[in-house]
This record gives structure tokens, C-alpha cells and sequence, in this order.
């Protein structure tokens, strides 16, 4: 379990991490917390030749409330999202989601933007993005573009960042009174990516459910906004019920396709996407102060 | 016989005597600060590095191997092929005694013509960094002819399997039966006959610490010293020697701290002899470390157990008959030296040992399979037994509408029974089974706790409550591997020495990786000699400078070792005692130790230091006696014979809860309570204990390796293969039941497999009793989400 050899580079600044995009293209790759990196280069799954290592460059970290937006710096480290006010205010799906990401250890190197760039697609964080409605800043040497978390993550492991790009930072849109998130997850293990989960963001008025918006992972390749199932979950705005939970689990049983693994078949993960979908609307639900049915 | 007389000094009143005190193993401070000394923190001048080419395949035929490019690569020292290796190393071969049998091969420590799993190692890369060796690794071409491989073990024995050595003419390698009383009669009597078929996952022990060898041939000596994460370093200068034509005695190998071993630490492995090999080659020290990654296609496996058992019961709650069929597949190759039959072996003989019917029948068929070699893990093949019986046991009490409590009190082996010989043939000097199960009463109040799991299942939350008694045998005779004549010791050798200073060496063969077993012969030497516990050092793990002993295995450090401590301590006070009296004009009778004093025995007055004791026989012998030689190095040798092998026992305790809508089980309480014996240190045997459960529960809940019909193992890294992990594991309650074994003076039994031998059991009947309202049944472990969901119909 020793990498192939690689050559280190430590940026001072984003102008360092271009430089060597340039020298090197596909070779270089940026290395943050390390967490996700470090083991696939032990086990020689991947052979970057240059590692650009961006732990100092200080304008990437950080978590500031922007008028109507969070915004979270690409290097700041998992345990101070948990650990933020702002986040626990403004972004209390994240907050509530923070703590199944890994264990303390890991928590305290890895990064919300490297969790965000590497897509796996068990991992909390892109759902979350993509459930919030977040837009991620990509910058090049040639300037700086925005795309929305839902448009980033296109496969496994893709997504629309080019390789001459970083990730600098994550902004979430805070949103108004009346909407509320849940986040449910089934992990073998405290701290184990997710088997299946999902992130949930809805509103609710006077217990009626609109604007939700239900994002699985540990399912598909990528985060999975699931629209036709938060459509039935609505249901034409009629309060919610046994009746309209089994409506959405044939909704869902159309529009989610899980990835069969080591944890289950198809027909196992759809049957824990459903247990869990039915458990995030009544805990949204329940945090509207709506009544909630079985 | 009540089996409950016994030990002398844990009889004793005194409350400083050391045995029975919880004091924190030695080593501790030491490891936790990090002066810990593993072997890969080793390093030597000239030292080079070996890692091993291995099979992707299953089974696949050699065709060629093109090692230029690698040897040419930066680094490089030398690249070998099997070829080259065998040269210097014959290849192995298991044979056993008591099982003629046995269908075996020799296995070649780099694979010669074929690779028979994945994972075999087929050559050696050796560099001047581990990196380097890595990288010329990839280097070297083979070509691979693939061959039908065969995973699964009860496919490995259908008449027209591709067969894993062709030589052979087939795979089974073994098939063992036993038959006793009239089974048949008990089925056609029975009330009520209770079925199941079991399905008991391969899986792996996963130590902190991966193996290691540092091997050295000096060629100006002829010969090899070696340092290697093991627990039996005796044993292996012994395989070393002979497999590599040296001399008993110029071979040394030193067990260094270990980090973990639970039996995967106990025998060779192929690589290990092959790295001794490559140091013969090259006149260098090469060391090799397993990684993560080749540790789990590489280490020994074990479990993987497809049995059919059936229980025959009367209406009245009486055992009848049991019935046991297991197909249990070892891998490749039977494992060396020991053989893999004796997970089948303990399946066979300690099924249903705890319950007085006498009617039993078995039959245990050992299969090969293109899958790494499995053997003797923590509980070898007990686990099984247990899980097979008790699971039936809870069957029997549903069908029947009777307490589980109740019906195993009434059909245990009752007390005035022993020396008891159970239908497998296997004898029981004591088992505490009843004061076991009134002790778990006291520790866990299991009619409140059904009350809870009843109330709650009205709002829709699935608890249950497993129980569990447990048997084992531990510290074995010469019955076993003496009879078999395979050259594994049931000895123990101890030298204890009153050093200048008044203190106290002791070297001993037992060692330690990690249980604190040396804390505990501390405990021993310094109660027997009457000195301080601080007092004494023991000293292990090093073949040349210690007396001969078997290592650990089989729950025996304390039994054997602890007793071999005894025995010479007590050698050493006598001569102690017979200075103090030449120099104190009393008969040595007058007098006693007591910590570090030489006191009167009649009412304890203080005479002498013991130090002073040390100064004279050491260096001023002029003012004894001419007749009197100080004798302050003892040494003795116990060999256990009065019984083939000592009986734990105890019963667990799970509380759980299933979340029938993702197949989840939270486990709540988890309880032990066992029989070892005299208890040395209850903060070790506790610590024993707890961890054994800990691997109990990893195996009923998370513990597999996966393989795929091909052989290729699915899930061969920490991120795929779950081991449990300190937040899924609440606290484990634990409660000792104290009944020295008579065959000793010490009367330890054995702790360390106990947890193991118990928890998967009790977790599996917990589990049923939760998904039952919901028609749900499971037997099969682990009890992944997966299968409880299909237990319980909806996927
Ligand atoms: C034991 C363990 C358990 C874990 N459990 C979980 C879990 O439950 N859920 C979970 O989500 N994660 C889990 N992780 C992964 C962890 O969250 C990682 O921190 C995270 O996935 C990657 O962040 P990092 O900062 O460590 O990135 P790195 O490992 O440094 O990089 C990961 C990838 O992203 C790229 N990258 C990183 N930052 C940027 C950037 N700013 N711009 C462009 N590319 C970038 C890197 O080039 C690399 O390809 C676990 C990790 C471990 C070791």
C-alpha cells in the first residue's frame, strides 16, 4: 500500500494551482484534506504525477453570512461546519447531516469542497448541496463561473468541474420562514458512507407540503433530486397520509434506480429509500408543527 | 463431586495477595506512550524489503513469468520465482495423526505450476524500500492460464466439481462422524422436532498490528534470526529449522510486542517461510509486512459453515436427540501444521455438550475451495456448536410455549454428573451451567426486560432478548497434538530468578499479545513468593532465551503458563527460604516471604529483606555455611495431563432491537457471564472477555468476506469488511462464576475465547425473538440488513 511516485507542490496561492494545472494537465491534481485522496493513492487505484497540495491558501476557508447566503470557502474543514452557528441558523440540514459524514478524525482534515468536488455517490454533502439549492464557484486562470449544485453532478464520479479547475467555494441560499429540511440516512455503521439516504427540503403551510425537494444518495450514481416522488408527496397539496405515502413509494419505486452493492440488491435499497423518505417527511413534518400520519 | 473445591492460593484469605487483584497490564504506559516495539518498527543494517506477486486468479495454471523488466526496475535486488525459491525450501505438507484420512497436498511457499487461490503468492520482488518492491512488483509479466475455480464449499463436493488439486481426485478432504446412543429411537419418541438450516459466513480476523517478519541468515554462522509478530516463536524456530535445514539451535526467533493475533498469528504462512527463504539467498535481513490489503486474502480465514441440524424434543421439555450435518470449507490447503479440521473437529464434538440427552449424531464433511485457507481463529469451530444448539434450544422453547430460562435449567448437565462424557464423545470435568444461569438472573433482570420488549412491540418497536450458554474447552493436553503427532507443544517452561537486587526475573515460553497475560504470571510468581507484584519482571516471546512453551493458543496462558509460574516460584522460595534459614539458624519451616520479607511463618514478624537475602547469595557467600549453595534460578516444565482438556463455560445475554423497515439491529445490553476458573486479574479477564464479544458480535453482524463463484473475495479492504467499531457496541455487562479446575494448583481455566464462543448465538435468538411477532426467521450470520429483510419477506 505505497503510492506511486508523485511529486508535491505546495500552493501559497490559487495563481501556484493554475500554474501547475497548466504544466501538467490531467496529471495534477489538487490534494485538500486527503481523506478520500490518500487512500485510493495507497491502494494505486489512481496515479496523479503531481499533487497540488491547497491547505494554505487561507482565501479558501472560511463561513460568512453573505446577505441572503452562506457562504462556505472550499478548504474549510468538516468540523467546523458542524461546529458553526451560522450553519446551525441558516443551514440546519447541513447541520443536522455534518455528523454522519466519517468520524471526528477524518472530520477534523476533510473539506466541505473536497467532499463537493470528489461526488461519491454516497456521500452527504453533494445532497445536500443539491437538496438546498446550492451554487458551487469553479475558478480557472481564465475567471470564475458559477453552476448549480443540481446541474454539477453528472455520473459517478463526474461532474461539470474541468480538471483546470478548483473548487472554491459553496453558497447556499438561506432560505425563508416556512421551510423546513430533514435528512435521513442508513449507514452498516456509525460514520460509514450511507447505504441510502436522503435530504429532504420542503415547505409547509398550514400542513400542506410545497417546493419539496428530495435528494437520494447511496442510490444512483450521483446525488439524485427525485422530483416526480416530491410531487407525489405534495399531493395537490392535500395533507399528508398513509395514503399519500404509498403513493410516493410507487412514485419512487418508478423514478429511483439504486446501484446494487455490497449492502443490498436493488429491491433492498429501494425498500430502505422509501422506509427513509417516509421518515424525513414526518420529521419535516413534525418540525413545521404540522400533525403527522402514520 | 461438586468441582468446586480446588485452588489454593485464590482460597487465600490475605487480602494483599496479588491473585484475584485488578491491576492494569504492565505494558500499558508503555504502549499507550509509544515506546511500543512492534517488528516493523524494526530495522536492521542492510535490511531489504519483500513484497509478493500474487495470483488475481482463483485457480489458474502458471504459463510463464517474465521477471527482467522488474529486476532492472530502481531498487531492485533480486526477483524469485517459486522455482527458484523451492530450491531452498521444500514445500510443506500437513499429516495428522488421528486422522489418516486426511486428503493433502504439499503447498509450495511461492506457488510453483498453479496459483490455487487469490492471493497466493507466486514471486518475490525484494528492494531496498517497500515502495521500490511495489512499484518492480507490477513489473513482472506473468502469463496466466485460467482454470475452473470453485468457491463455494458445498459446490466443491457435487460429483462433477472442477477440482482444486487435481492429485487428489477430489475436494472433500475429510469427513468425520460420530454416533452415539439411538438417535433414530429419539426422532420417532420426540413430541416435537425442531429443524433449521444454518448458514455461518467466512470470515477473517482483523488485527491492529498486520503480520510481520524480519528474517536473517548469517551465512558465516548458518544461522537464521528471525523477529516476527507471532504468538508462537518456539514453534516456529522449530518449522523454520526443518524447512530450511538448519539446526534446532541455530535458529532464533523473537516475538517483539504484538498488536492483536487471535490464532491468524499462530501458524506459518507461506510468505513467511519464503521470506526466510529470500534472506538465505541473499545473506541480507529482508523483512516483509503484510498490508492491509493482502492481509485479507492472505490471513487465515475462518467460520464459513453450512449446517442442517435438528433437535428432537418431548412435550414436557426434554431434550430427546440432536442431530448435526456440517459442511465446512477450508480453502486451498489444510493449514500447517496443525491441520483446518478442528473447526469441523469442535462442530462435531461440541454440539449440545451442555444438555443431558444421549443421543447425538454428526457428521462433518471439510471441503476444499480456490479460496484462501481458513483454520484456528478465536473459538475455532465453537462458536458453530453453540450457535447450532442454542438456536435450536430457542426453537424448541417457542414451539413448545416454554421459558428459554426454564428449559435450559431443566436440561443441563446436571451438577452430580461429572466427570461427565457427553454423546460427542468429548468429557467434562465441571461445567457451571445452572450457577451460571442464576448468576445472569442476578445480573440482568430478564422478566422486566421481557416486560419492556412487550409493551414496546404494541407501538411498533421490535426488541428481543437472546440468551445463550456456552461451552469450550481450553487449555489442551498432549491427547491433541501429541497423539496426532504433529510437533505442537501442551507444555509450558518457566525459569523464575532472584535477581542481585532482590527482585524477580521471570522467562517464560507462554507469550503475550496484548491480553496482559504477562501481568497475570506476575500476579502468580509474586502471590507464590510472597513478593510485591512491582517486584517481578516477566520476559517472553524470544525462542532462544526462554524455556520451550507453545505460545497462545487455546485459552491456556493463565491455565498452563500460570501454573508452570507456580510451580517454579514455589521451587524458588524453597531455596530462598533454606538461605534465610542458614543464615537466620531456624529451619526453614520457621520461616515464610511476604512481601519481599523473610518473616517468621508462626505470626509474621519481620526477619529479613529479601534483598538482603539477594546480596548475600549473590556476593557474600563467605558468611554462609560451606555447605550452602544459593540456588536462585529455577526452572520447571508442566505438561497438563490429569485431563485431555479444561471446561469454561458461561451463558450471554442480548438485548436488541431490529428496525424492521431498514432490516437494522441496534444492540442494547449485551451480558457475559463465565467460568474461568481462579480468577488471576478481573480486570484482564474481564478485558478478555469483553474483546472476545466484541468479535462475537462482529461475526453475527457484520463480519464476511465476501466471495464471488469465481473466488475472487469481494470486499478485501477496511472500507468493504465491517468490523465492528466502539459505537456500535454498548457496554458489556459481566459476571464471574468461580470453580477451579482440580487438575491444577492454580485452577485457571481459560478465558480468552469466551466472549467469542458465546455472543454470536445470543445475538442471532435476540434477533428472532424480535422479527418473530413480525413471521420472521434468520440463520444466518452475519445478520446483515440485507437477509433480515428477506427474513422478513418484504424484499
Ligand atoms: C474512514 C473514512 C470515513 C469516511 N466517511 C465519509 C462519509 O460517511 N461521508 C462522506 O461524505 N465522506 C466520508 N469520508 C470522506 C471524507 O469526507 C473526505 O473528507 C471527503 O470525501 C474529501 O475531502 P478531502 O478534503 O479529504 O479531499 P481530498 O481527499 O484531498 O480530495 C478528494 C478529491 O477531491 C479533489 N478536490 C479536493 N478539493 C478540491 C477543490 N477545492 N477543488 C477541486 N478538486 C478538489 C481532489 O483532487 C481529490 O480528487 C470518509 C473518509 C474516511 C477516511
Amino acid at each position: 500500500m505505497k503510492p506511486y511516485p508523485f511529486k508535491y507542490v505546495r500552493a501559497e496561492g490559487l495563481a501556484a494551482v493554475f500554474q501547475q494545472f497548466e504544466e501538467h494537465g490531467d496529471d495534477a491534481q489538487v490534494l485538500a484534506g486527503g481523506q478520500s485522496l490518500m487512500p485510493v493513492l495507497n491502494m494505486r487505484l489512481s496515479a496523479p504525477r503531481v499533487l497540488v497540495d491547497i491547505n494554505r491558501i487561507e482565501e479558501l476557508r472560511g463561513i460568512a453570512l453573505d446577505g441572503g447566503e452562506v457562504r462556505i470557502g472550499a478548504l474549510t474543514r468538516h468540523r467546523e461546519v458542524l461546529e458553526s452557528e451560522v450553519v446551525r441558523t441558516h443551514l440546519p440540514l447541513l447541520a443536522e447531516a455534518m455528523p454522519h459524514v466519517a468520524h471526528v478524525a477524518v472530520r477534523n482534515r476533510g473539506t466541505l469542497g473536497g467532499s463537493l468536488a470528489l461526488a461519491d455517490p454516497a456521500a452527504e454533502m453533494p445532497a445536500c448541496a443539491v437538496a438546498l439549492g446550492a451554487t458551487l464557484v469553479l475558478r480557472s486562470a481564465a475567471g470564475e463561473r458559477t453552476v448549480a449544485a443540481e446541474d454539477f453532478y453528472q455520473g459517478l464520479y463526474e461532474t461539470e468541474r474541468r480538471p483546470d479547475e478548483v473548487l472554491t467555494e459553496a453558497r447556499y441560499p438561506i432560505a425563508g420562514p416556512g421551510y423546513h429540511g430533514a435528512f435521513q440516512e442508513f449507514a452498516r455503521r456509525q460514520g460509514d458512507f450511507a447505504v441510502v439516504g436522503v435530504a429532504a427540503r420542503g415547505r409547509v403551510e398550514s400542513g400542506v407540503l410545497s417546493e419539496l425537494r428530495l435528494v437520494y444518495f447511496g442510490c444512483e450514481g450521483h446525488a439524485r433530486l427525485a422530483r416526480q416522488t416530491a410531487l407525489a408527496a405534495e399531493a395537490g397539496g392535500r395533507p399528508y397520509t398513509p395514503q399519500v405515502f404509498a403513493a410516493l413509494k410507487d412514485a419512487l419505486a418508478e423514478e429511483l434506480d439504486p446501484m446494487e452493492n455490497m449492502h443490498g440488491s436493488r429491491a433492498t435499497k429501494l425498500h430502505m429509500a422509501q422506509t427513509l423518505t417516509g421518515r424525513a417527511l414526518q420529521a419535516l413534518l413534525a418540525r413545521a408543527g404540522g400533525a403527522v400520519h402514520g | 463431586m461438586s468441582g468446586k473445591a480446588g485452588a489454593s492460593s485464590s482460597n487465600s484469605t490475605n487480602p494483599t495477595n496479588p491473585i484475584g487483584q485488578a491491576i492494569p497490564r504492565a505494558s500499558v504506559r508503555r504502549l499507550v506512550t509509544g515506546r511500543g516495539r512492534y517488528t516493523d518498527d524494526m530495522t536492521f543494517a542492510r535490511m531489504v524489503h519483500a513484497v509478493f506477486v500474487r495470483s488475481p486468479f482463483a485457480h489458474a495454471r502458471i504459463l510463464s513469468i517474465d521477471t527482467g523488466e522488474a529486476a532492472r526496475a530502481p531498487g531492485v535486488v533480486r526477483v524469485v520465482t517459486g522455482a527458484e525459491v523451492a530450491e531452498v525450501c521444500k514445500p510443506f505438507q500437513v499429516r495428522h495423526a488421528g486422522f489418516p484420512a486426511l486428503k493433502v497436498t504439499p503447498q509450495h511457499v511461492l506457488a510453483v505450476d498453479k496459483a490455487s487461490w487469490q492471493g497466493e503468492a507466486v514471486a518475490a520482488v525484494v528492494a531496498e524500500s517497500r515502495a521500490e518492491a511495489e512499484d518492480a512488483a507490477e513489473l513482472v509479466m506473468i502469463e496466466w492460464g485460467e482454470l475452473p475455480a470453485v468457491a463455494d464449499a458445498d459446490a466443491a463436493l457435487a460429483p462433477d466439481a472442477p477440482l482444486v488439486h487435481q492429485e487428489l481426485g477430489t475436494n472433500e478432504a475429510l469427513a468425520l462422524t460420530v454416533d452415539g446412543g439411538d438417535v433414530d429411537g429419539a426422532f420417532a419418541d420426540a413430541d416435537v422436532v425442531v429443524e433449521e438450516e444454518f448458514r455461518f459466513a467466512r470470515h477473517t480476523g482483523v488485527t491492529l498490528e498486520p503480520r510481520c517478519i524480519i528474517a536473517d541468515y548469517d551465512p558465516s554462522t548458518h544461522a537464521l534470526a528471525v523477529h516476527q509478530s507471532h504468538q508462537a516463536p518456539h514453534e516456529m524456530a522449530d518449522v523454520y529449522a526443518r524447512h530450511l535445514g538448519f539446526p534446532g539451535h541455530n535458529v532464533r526467533v523473537v516475538a517483539p510486542d504484538v498488536g492483536g493475533a487471535f490464532g491468524l498469528k499462530l501458524q506459518p504462512y507461506a510468505d513467511e517461510i519464503a521470506t526466510c527463504a529470500l534472506s538465505m539467498l541473499l545473506g541480507r535481513p529482508v523483512k516483509y509486512t503484510a498490508d492491509r490489503l493482502e492481509s485479507f486474502v492472505t490471513d487465515i480465514h475462518a467460520r464459513g459453515h453450512h449446517v442442517k441440524a435438528r433437535m428432537a424434543v418431548s412435550a414436557d421439555g426434554d431434550i430427546l436427540g440432536l442431530e448435526v450435518d456440517d459442511v465446512y470449507g477450508i480453502g486451498a490447503y489444510s493449514q500447517f501444521p496443525r491441520t483446518s479440521v478442528f473447526e469441523g473437529v469442535h462442530v462435531l464434538r461440541m454440539s449440545g455438550v451442555a444438555y443431558k440427552h444421549t443421543n447425538y449424531r454428526a457428521r462433518v464433511r471439510v471441503a476444499y475451495q480456490n479460496k484462501a485457507l481458513s483454520g484456528h481463529y478465536r473459538g475455532v469451530g465453537m462458536p458453530i456448536a453453540n450457535t447450532v444448539t442454542e438456536r435450536l434450544v430457542d426453537m424448541a422453547t417457542t414451539e413448545l410455549g416454554l421459558d428459554p430460562v426454564a428449559f435450559r435449567r431443566r436440561n443441563y448437565v446436571p451438577s452430580e454428573a461429572y466427570p461427565h462424557t457427553a454423546p460427542t464423545g468429548f468429557s467434562f470435568e465441571y461445567m457451571s451451567l445452572g450457577e451460571c444461569l442464576d448468576k445472569l438472573e442476578e445480573l440482568v433482570d430478564i422478566p422486566a426486560l421481557r416486560a419492556e420488549r412487550d409493551s414496546l412491540r404494541a407501538d411498533g418497536v421490535y426488541r428481543g432478548i437472546g440468551i445463550a450458554t456456552f461451552t469450550e474447552t481450553t487449555a489442551i493436553s498432549p491427547e491433541y497434538y501429541g497423539k496426532a503427532e504433529i510437533r505442537v507443544a501442551a507444555q509450558e517452561s518457566c525459569v523464575v530468578r532472584l535477581e542481585p537486587s532482590g527482585h524477580v526475573r521471570c522467562l517464560i515460553g507462554m507469550t503475550d499479545q496484548g491480553q496482559g497475560t504477562a501481568t497475570g504470571i506476575a500476579q502468580v510468581v509474586a502471590a507464590t513468593l510472597g513478593v510485591p507484584v512491582d517486584d517481578v519482571e516477566v520476559i517472553s516471546g524470544d525462542s532462544a532465551a526462554t524455556p520451550y512453551g507453545a505460545g497462545a493458543f487455546a485459552s491456556r496462558g493463565a491455565a498452563i503458563g500460570g501454573e508452570v509460574a507456580l510451580q517454579a516460584s514455589r521451587a524458588l522460595k524453597e531455596n530462598i527460604l533454606a538461605v534465610a534459614a542458614a543464615i537466620l539458624q531456624e529451619e526453614p519451616a520457621a520461616l515464610d516471604l511476604s512481601d519481599g520479607r523473610i518473616v517468621a511463618a508462626a505470626g509474621g514478624t519481620a526477619r529479613m529483606e529479601l534483598a538482603e537475602i539477594a546480596d548475600i547469595g549473590h556476593f557474600r557467600q563467605n558468611i554462609l555455611p560451606p555447605d550452602v549453595q544459593p540456588q536462585f534460578t529455577v526452572a520447571r516444565h508442566h505438561v497438563p495431563r490429569a485431563l485431555p482438556h479444561l471446561s469454561g463455560n458461561g451463558i450471554q445475554l442480548s438485548y436488541l432491537e431490529v428496525d424492521p423497515g431498514l432490516g437494522a439491529v441496534k444492540l442494547l445490553r449485551h451480558a457475559v457471564v463465565h467460568d474461568c476458573g481462579t480468577v488471576i486479574n478481573p480486570l484482564l479477564v474481564h478485558e478478555q472477555i469483553r474483546g472476545g464479544a466484541v468479535q462475537g458480535i462482529g461475526s453475527a453482524l457484520y463480519e464476511e468476506s465476501v466471495y464471488n463463484n469465481e473466488g475472487q473475495m469481494l470486499n478485501a479492504s477496511l472500507a468493504d469488511y465491517l468490523v465492528p467499531m466502539a459505537a456500535e457496541i454498548p457496554d458489556i455487562e459481566i459476571a464471574d462464576v468461580i470453580t477451579p479446575t482440580r487438575s491444577s494448583e492454580l485452577g485457571a481455566k481459560g478465558v480468552g475465547e469466551a466472549g467469542v464462543t458465546g455472543a454470536s448465538p445470543a445475538i442471532l435468538n435476540a434477533i428472532n425473538d424480535a422479527i418473530g411477532p413480525l413471521g420472521g426467521r434468520l440463520a444466518e450470520i452475519p445478520a446483515t440488513p440485507e437477509r433480515i429483510l428477506r427474513a422478513l419477506g418484504v424484499v
